[in-house]
């Protein structure tokens, strides 16, 4: 499944501006704001929602090819690997989306203190593997 | 099934949680990832640049600039009834990239600390930084290729690892060892935050 989503990724319609950057395209429905200044960690999980399918066809192809690829749950760390892009861009795009409200996004929480009911659901979840 | 059911109804998104995988180079921590991850162990990487002086052509003092990326591997491994993701992520080669470990080790239920008996010197650095900060986690001697077991008493005190942090013998390559490998460190982050 992973696979296929790879590729798609090689689009020539991708202005790269060097090795590791690329231009992002303000899409018009944010009014010209284009970065956002969310910490999402690198395991955060992002999923598109339904306003997001409504504008996929109106962002710029590397915010396409991330709702594309979030048609699934998926990380911040995934998404990176398979845009090929380092993760301090990836943030800031995916950041703007969710922004935006086009992903819905979950981290795993406060690490002041550990969430026992949520380490015994990963202990079940590993017992059952 | 995919995104959303046509009623409109939204899937929730499942919760993700992070083990880190750490120690020396080429010890196995990508094969301890892969053994257990639903998908290919990718790689993604960190844009880190570094300022340094220098002179110029002209013998005048001047700085430059160089960019450096920091690569890790990782894996998923989704778990319970698809309401969590479990990523692994292994911890970049070079130390000095500790910047990069705090991000890992953020919110982290713990690390696992892969052994290599031959390289003991390799893991120093990963158990002072994960005691300094007090993250759970467990020692795992990587035995491959059916190498004799050290005793695992030596190895701890050469590691000078103290009695209540588990140790146990793995072997990487192995899916239901790498499992055994997480349970304990789980089990340990527990009995810590119960304690």
């Amino acid at each position: 499944m992973n696979d296929d989503r790879r590729s798609d990724l090689h689009d020539p319609g991708i202005e790269e501006l060097g090795e590791r950057s690329f231009r992002v395209r303000p899409y018009a429905l944010t009014g010209g704001r284009t970065r956002s200044n969310l910490d999402l960690p690198l395991e955060t999980l992002v999923l598109c929602n339904a306003r997001g399918r409504m504008v996929i066809e109106q962002v710029s192809m590397e915010q396409r090819q991330i709702l594309v690829m979030a048609d699934n749950p998926i990380s911040l760390a995934e998404i990176a690997a398979y845009l090929d892009v380092v993760i301090g861009a990836t943030r800031v795009l995916v950041g703007d989306l969710v922004a935006a409200g086009f992903l819905d996004a979950r981290t795993g929480g406060s690490t002041e203190q550990p969430d026992i009911k949520l380490l015994e659901r990963v202990l079940d979840g590993l017992r059952s593997l | 099934m995919t995104g959303s059911a046509d009623s409109g109804e939204e899937i929730k998104v499942p919760i993700p949680v992070k083990v880190v995988v750490a120690g020396g180079y080429a010890v196995g921590k990508t094969t301890f990832v892969g053994s257990i991850s639903e998908i290919t162990p990718l790689t993604t990487e960190a844009a880190m640049t570094t300022v340094s002086d220098g002179v110029d052509d002209a013998g005048l003092a001047s700085q430059s600039k160089t960019s450096t990326t920091v690569a890790m591997d990782f894996g998923r491994i989704t778990l319970g009834r698809s309401d969590l993701i479990l990523y692994l992520f292994g911890t970049p080669g070079q130390e000095r990239f500790h910047f990069m470990w705090d991000e890992l080790v953020r919110g982290a239920i713990g690390a696992v600390v892969l052994v290599d008996t031959g390289r003991l010197g390799d893991c120093f650095a990963a158990v002072d930084y994960f005691e300094a900060r007090e993250l759970p986690f467990v020692v795992a001697v990587n035995c491959f290729n059916g190498a004799v077991l050290h005793p695992l008493e030596a190895v701890r005190e050469a590691l000078n690892i103290s009695a209540e942090i588990p140790m146990f013998h793995t072997d990487a390559r192995v899916r239901g060892a790498t499992r055994d490998a997480l349970l304990a460190l789980v089990q340990h982050a527990l009995v810590r935050s119960r304690g």
